[in-house]
């Protein structure tokens, strides 16, 4: 049981209605989980839960073993579970350097830079280029506006700034859906470099076959309870589907 | 499905690429500076006495006071808001300032230095004051900038106005003139420097610091910033207090050129602020504007005030040009804006 991230019967309802019925579920550190299901199925319930946006009606989350409750998403982030949403939150007009840092911004050094928060922008821009060197990531120039980047080019600083401020867990909300083939790619092959350092990371996905090629298991959410969890052999895209819509039950759990 | 091409495809950037789209911002930024200068020499073709000492004295402290507005909305402006106040603020904190001086100290005259200090102290406060008010309400009430600095525009005209009946009062110590006719080797008066020391300031403020960048992350994407983890309310408050304490610094350089304050001091200086900030090339939807554009487009405002009348135009014309250019300027930021989010 080295699970980095665990949720333990994890129960979320809005009034009457039932997003999460119980769910149970972990990823540990070094792997890709996909989490899949249709509309409804309670993925971005979960996701809200994990990133501190929401409180579940019950049930525990628990980080590298121990219970932790995240009252906002700022907690969740200082514990180390940092989210990619789908929108990325990236301000356009600003560059990359300014999006990496934005809330953690390097002040220059000296008592009166402190007092009036003088920024060590090279510092910023040298840090910035080699996070994003470190994660391989094509991106020409840290001073370009980020709306004048290429969808995956946005997407890849989007996940390194996450994964440079946070070393535990990564959620990722739908990363690829709107990019192109080959920009989906590049993501996918910078989701494996994060896995490889040693972060858990949990995809939220539509795209199944982002799901075969880059996750190590798959759990699929059905009517807020976990329908099965796939792995290895098993995790192919019929069983996927079958899972998803209920054609096929059972399993494990 | 494969003639769909998505945002993606269409804007990836190899590396030349990125320094074109860099110096092809840094023209846009100073195309402004150059308009400034054809029309410097354009007004001193046309009149002898547009480039002496005289012109250049009276058209600076016509520009100080929109300066000193104008920087203060720069950054409301950046932070994606507007600051409607800021010109019925500075009148009703200079009022507020020569009230304080007329009322604590009736008999004050010369060079009475502590009653000085303390009316110019309140203008500040005064102006700070409705910077507060603004912000609170804009950030914590959540209710649009525009209509609360509209709010605001009103309830400071009336406040000045109800100081003394509608009047100004002018029964402070000749010192408070003296003081704001000064000239420092006869060609940088003592309001002008005033202004340009805050000016740097406020430029390096935006351009280099915290506050700056996050000034500009609010205005291009509240969303990211809170997101962040950043307290924007916290940010937003100080924005609009600074526009509003500039306000105030303006209001004392207004009161003590004229030696007294007047409730109406600033009834057209909205317009020429708010116009200096849009054509300097800060944008109206948020996260883009320098000081140094600001700088620029008070400069072409404060030139075509005092050169239409050097040229022999009616000055009623004024408002009817910078009211024209205001509109021409953001009409050319909205094409800018909706190039930029079609990509």
């Amino acid at each position: 049981m080295s699970a980095r991230l665990a949720v333990r019967d994890l129960s979320k309802h809005y009034g009457g209605v039932q997003a999460l019925r119980g769910v149970t579920l972990q990823v540990d550190a070094g792997e890709v989980l996909g989490v899949v299901g249709d509309n409804g199925a309670g993925k971005s319930t979960l996701l809200k839960i994990l990133s501190g946006a929401i409180f579940p009606s019950s049930g525990q989350v628990l980080l590298d073993g121990q219970p932790v409750q995240f009252p906002n998403p700022a907690a969740a982030h200082d514990a180390g579970v940092a989210t990619v949403y789908q929108d990325l939150a990236l301000a356009g007009q600003r560059d990359v350097v300014a999006n990496f840092f934005l809330g953690r911004e390097k002040v220059a050094r000296g008592w009166l830079a402190r007092r009036i928060g003088w920024l060590d922008g090279k510092a910023m821009a040298a840090h910035t280029v080699a996070e994003l060197e470190r994660l391989r990531t094509r991106i020409p120039d840290v001073h370009l506006a980020s709306r004048d980047l290429s969808g995956g080019q946005r997407q890849a600083l989007a996940i390194a700034r996450a994964v440079a401020w946070t070393s535990r867990v990564l959620l990722l909300d739908e990363p690829t859906s709107a990019l192109g083939v080959e920009q989906q790619q590049q993501v996918l092959d910078l989701i494996r470099r994060v896995r490889d350092e040693g972060i858990a990371v949990m995809l939220i996905s539509h795209q199944m076959p982002d799901v075969l090629k880059v996750c190590d298991r798959a759990v699929v959410l059905r009517l807020g309870l976990v329908a099965t969890t796939l792995t290895g052999t098993e995790l192919t895209s019929e069983n996927l589907i079958g899972y998803i819509t209920g054609a096929m039950t059972g399993g494990e759990q | 499905m494969a003639s769909v091409k998505t945002e993606a495809e269409t804007t990836t950037v190899p590396a030349h690429r990125a320094l074109v789209l860099r110096s092809r911002a840094l023209v846009r930024d100073l195309w402004i500076g150059g308009v400034l200068l054809a029309l410097i020499i354009a007004f001193s073709i046309d009149s002898p006495y547009f480039l002496t000492r005289a012109n250049w004295l009276n058209t600076s402290s016509t520009a100080t006071e929109v300066l000193l507005l104008a920087v203060g909305e720069t950054f409301v402006i950046c932070a994606g808001g507007i600051d409607l106040s800021v010109g019925a603020v500075l009148g009703f904190a200079g009022t507020a300032g020569a009230w304080v001086i007329a009322t604590a100290f009736p008999g004050a005259t010369g060079a009475a230095v502590g009653p000085i200090a303390l009316g110019f102290a309140a203008a500040v406060a005064a102006g700070a004051a409705f910077g507060l008010l603004n912000g609170f309400l804009v950030a914590w009430a959540g209710i649009p900038p525009f209509v609360v600095t509209l709010g605001t525009l009103g309830i400071a005209t009336g406040f000045g106005y109800l100081l003394n009946n509608g009047q100004e009062i002018s029964a402070i110590p000749a010192s408070v003139a003296s003081f704001g006719n000064k000239n420092l080797g006869g060609w940088v008066p003592v309001p002008v420097l005033i202004a340009a020391v805050i000016t740097i300031w406020c430029g390096l403020l935006l351009a280099k610091t915290r506050f700056g960048a996050y000034t500009l992350s609010i205005g291009d994407s509240r969303e990211a910033v809170v997101r962040a983890g950043i307290n924007d309310r916290r940010y937003l408050l100080q924005i609009y207090t600074l526009s509003g304490l500039l306000a105030g610094v303006a209001a004392v350089l207004v009161m003590s050129r004229l030696g007294a304050g007047n409730p109406a001091s600033g009834a057209t200086d909205n317009l020429n602020a708010i116009a200096a900030v849009v054509i300097g090339g800060a944008s109206l939807f948020g996260g883009r504007g320098t000081v140094i554009g600001s700088v620029i487009g008070t400069g072409i405002i404060a030139v075509l005030i005092t050169g239409l009348v050097l040229v022999n135009v009616p000055p009623f014309w004024q408002e009817v040009a910078v009211g024209a250019i205001l509109i021409a300027a953001v009409y050319i930021d909205q094409l800018r804006h909706r190039k930029a989010s079609r990509k």
